[in-house]
């Protein structure tokens, strides 16, 4: 029988390829279900206070299950190493979670992240025993730089977070799968379901998308499509695609024409 | 003399007036906090969930309660 198509995440098997953001849901209701149709079994999740105040507020927790679900927690929201470590030795303390995503920012505006603080954090993290999964720029060197220091996973941009534009530079993802056998994660500015499947015809092993899914006019439909989009872009790359040629070729026998 | 056995500390970035000598694990409690859904921090450093009755509070603590929430 053929061996099944896992993505394999520090030693962890996963079914789907999409992973899911949690955030920008009109709620949290709407959020799980999104969740549910993507078929994703991994997602993100903030590290926040907790408001002592309105205590009738919803928890994530009674959402979705952290059993059934696999969290991610995430840094977003961190613009230097000290403040992801913070999070993240936090989000351990929570319930044990060392898969983590970290996401160091650099620049307000643009989202982009600070890659000396992301890699310096890096290896923090994985001394102290995190399993890193790393948000980065779609640089090459500084994708091998994290390899060395022990991320589980390489996840670069496809374009800036929340921006919906799609792989801006295929070059270097190209260059990035070639250079690397870390699962590679296409992270943020993923915009519709064929970003998802280019991502993943070029052989990355992964997809991570919240806006485009959370603030589709239809998210439960949007969250299917994504669905589909990452299993026929990998079905794709697995088959092996035609070579590009510029002369047709026909696809009816010439022998035989009356 | 009325606060004689109040003290003053905050939570979560709020001031919040509390019984002298009590327990973090007393807090924890009377805010209603489910404590296996939540990270705690006194003065920056994060505690042990398991040690929290033995932490007593004492005046100017600042503590960060934290729980998961929706981020992408």
């Amino acid at each position: 029988m053929k061996k099944k198509d896992f993505l394999k995440i520090a030693k962890k098997n996963f079914n789907s390829r999409l992973i899911v953001g949690t955030g920008k849901y009109k709620n949290m209701t709407e959020c799980a279900k999104a969740i549910k149709i993507s078929g994703a079994e991994m997602v993100t999740v903030a590290v926040r206070r907790v408001n002592i105040v309105d205590k009738k507020k919803p928890l994530l927790m009674d959402y979705i299950d952290p059993k059934k679900i696999t969290y991610l927690p995430n840094t977003a929201g961190c613009f230097n190493s000290s403040e992801a470590l913070r999070t993240l030795r936090l989000a351990r303390e929570i319930g044990g979670w060392k898969l983590v995503k970290l996401e160091v920012l650099g620049d307000k505006k643009n989202l982009l992240p600070d890659m000396i603080e992301t890699l310096k954090s890096t290896e923090v993290l994985t001394k102290e025993g995190f399993e890193v999964m790393v948000y980065c720029n779609d640089d090459p060197l500084m994708a091998k730089r994290l390899e060395n220091v022990g991320a589980k996973a390489i996840m670069p941009l496809a374009a800036p977070i929340g921006s919906g534009l799609g792989i801006q530079n295929k070059l270097n993802i190209q260059i990035i799968r070639k250079q690397t056998k870390l699962p590679l994660i296409i992270d943020a500015g993923i915009g519709t379901a064929s970003d998802a499947s280019i991502a993943m015809e070029m052989g990355c092993d992964g997809v991570l998308i919240n806006t485009a899914i959370a603030k589709a006019k239809k998210p439960y439909q949007m969250a299917e499509a994504m669905k589909y989009a990452v299993i026929s872009g990998r079905k794709s790359y697995l088959s092996g695609r035609i070579k590009k040629n510029i002369i047709a070729s026909p696809s009816s026998p010439i022998k035989g024409l009356i | 003399m009325k606060f004689k056995n109040k003290i003053k500390i905050k939570v979560n970035g709020k001031k919040v007036v509390f019984d002298k000598n009590e327990s973090i694990e007393m807090l924890i409690k009377k805010l209603k906090i489910p404590l296996n859904k939540v990270a705690i921090e006194l003065n920056k450093k994060i505690l042990n969930k398991k040690k929290i009755n033995e932490i007593k509070l004492n005046n100017d603590d600042n503590i960060e309660i934290v729980h998961f929430i929706g981020g992408g």
